[in-house]
């Protein structure tokens, strides 16, 4: 398959899930080729950094679910702020750990599972979560999480083989597991593309953060996360975020930077970076 | 001592907030309070448990700053993909953080200022994990800049964190993990000992006047038995600057002050 592939089989209108978490191992290939698709009326669900920075700067999201958005050393992602100011975007904000649970509750075909998460806070009321009462004998009242149930989950993995036995092996696997379970379809953007993983790295099999069952397709995009993180593959690269923060702010419309921050395809993209070597050679980020 | 600055004042302060504290992670987001959690671990409490800021629990804390990336000695593991399990929602945590707003109930914001949840005057960055970490978890916050801006008249503008607001809490609802202890700003420590968990003054920092804080809150503040903020000793300062070796604290209060005027 080719990222284009994947994007042609996607339409509009469709809940998108965003693997990785902030400024960390994102599936940005994937996110650019969307960019450079005509598709619109997005629903967005992701622990959000500059993959929702541009989609929402692109014009290309009807709502998004969140719980932060964020570059982490650029607190507040400028992008995202300007369409949120802008009040063109429908959203669901949520709590981090809420947002897993809703995710995981869409794995296992529940409508909901229930959460202390969300009570004495203005969520529940602005984001209409319902609350349920326990049936037992202690009675709590519990906020119901709804089911974040995705047409289609993007995730950027380290290595896969053609059948989508998937390797993740950074510090973090941050809740991909939960995105591809609560996903109809799955596609994997990966640095290393193997025919068979059992000839290659038998040894690492645990690895395999999810099953092969969840991956409907893998694409081999090698430096696809830039420029967020692709622990311990490569650091993200602090000099493009600066430069797409600054982008928000002069000239500040992103018609007129797109091309730089996506490229006509992934090949001029990479090219117009220094190509995968300068990717590779981005130092890890010391926290 | 009179080179001790505010900064390192309120670093020693914000790690007495972990004192005591057992076998919990002890999260310090920001400078101040991460060099005080690391503080509390290498004198008073040294079961805390700590992240490297990335995946790995260490029992030596993590110089703040440029630093080799192996330099961190990996004990154990919590990453983000079960810290909820294990820290958030089984109760085993204490946060300090430092949200954009706070009023009388303790109740917190990071999300937004002004206009409507569909179009805020000021987005920021979201709830991130603190409607969670309040109503699981102690918490306690450090402001660099005690005003009213911060220290907010009425409520905050949106809710991100449980606080003791009555008017909030859902019949049947579970508020018994909602655990606000301290917070530590640039005047004064303070914390939820006064009239059903008002806020209330339990320390000045030198020079600085009851009347003072008050007049930069905006809220009515109580007073606790009110003492001067110890300044850290010469073990506490060699620590501090351990922990942050390219003197990261100084830009953390506006112009760098001492602890006590000359």
């Amino acid at each position: 398959m080719s990222a284009k592939d994947i994007v042609a089989s996607l339409s509009d209108g469709m809940t998108i899930g965003i693997g990785g978490w902030g400024p960390r191992r994102k599936p940005m290939a994937l996110v650019r080729e969307i960019l450079r698709s005509d598709l619109k009326d997005l629903t967005i669900v992701a622990y959000g950094g500059a993959d929702v920075g541009m989609l929402c700067a692109a014009g290309k999201v009807k709502k998004l679910v969140f719980a932060f958005v964020s570059l982490d050393a650029i607190p507040l992602e400028p992008w995202f702020r300007k369409a949120r100011e802008s009040g063109s975007l429908e959203i669901l904000e949520l709590d981090e750990g809420m947002f897993q649970w809703g995710l995981k509750a869409a794995a296992f075909g529940l409508p909901f599972l229930p959460c202390r998460v969300g009570l004495g806070t203005d969520l529940a009321e602005l984001g209409g979560l319902k609350t349920v009462q326990s049936p037992y004998e202690d009675g709590e009242t519990l906020i119901a999480m709804p089911a974040l149930k995705l047409d289609v989950a993007l995730i950027h993995a380290n290595r896969s083989d053609y059948r989508g036995n998937v390797h993740l092996f950074g510090a973090d696997v941050y809740y991909d597991e939960w995105f591809a379970k609560a996903a109809d379809k799955a596609y994997v953007s990966c640095e290393e593309l193997v025919d068979k993983m059992e000839d290659h790295y038998p040894d690492d099999a645990r690895l395999n953060v999810f099953e092969r069952c969840f991956v409907t397709g893998v694409v081999h995009m090698p430096g696809g996360a830039h420029p967020s993180s692709m622990p311990p593959a490569y650091g993200w690269d602090m000099k493009a975020f600066k430069a797409y923060a600054a982008a928000a702010k002069d000239p500040g419309d992103w018609s007129a930077v797109a091309d730089k921050f996506v490229g006509a395809d992934e090949d001029a993209y990479l090219n117009s970076i220094g190509g995968k070597e300068a990717v590779a050679a981005l130092p890890l980020p010391i926290f | 001592m009179t080179d001790v600055t505010l900064a390192e004042l309120c670093i020693f302060a914000c790690s007495e907030a972990f004192r005591g504290n057992g076998e919990i992670v002890a999260t310090g987001v920001g400078p101040v309070p991460r060099l005080a959690a690391g503080l509390a671990k290498l004198t008073h409490t040294p079961e805390l448990m700590m992240t490297d800021g990335e995946a790995y629990l260490v029992e030596q804390p993590v110089p703040i700053g440029p630093r080799g990336y192996d330099d961190r000695k990996a004990a154990g593991y919590l990453p983000f993909s079960r810290f909820f399990d294990s820290a958030v929602w089984t109760g085993r945590r204490h946060a300090m953080v430092t949200p954009t707003q706070i009023d009388r109930f303790g109740q917190i914001n990071l999300s937004y200022l002004g206009g409507t949840y569909d179009k805020p005057k000021i987005q920021m960055l979201g709830v991130r994990g603190f409607p969670g970490n309040t109503i699981y978890h102690a918490n306690s916050f450090f402001f660099p800049s005690h005003t009213a801006r911060t220290l907010v008249p009425g409520e905050v503008d949106m809710v991100s964190g449980v606080g003791y607001n009555p008017a909030k809490r859902v019949a049947g609802g579970n508020y018994s993990g909602v655990d606000l202890r301290r917070i530590v700003t640039n005047l004064c420590v303070m914390d939820f000992g006064g009239t059903d968990n008002a806020i209330r003054v339990i320390s000045l920092h030198p020079g600085v006047s009851f009347e003072d804080v008050q007049a930069e809150t905006g809220f009515e503040l109580e007073k606790g038995d009110i003492v001067e903020t110890p300044l850290p000793g010469a073990e506490e300062l060699d620590i501090i600057a351990i922990l942050d070796p390219h003197g990261v604290r100084a830009s953390v209060i506006k112009d760098n002050p001492a602890a006590r005027s000359t």
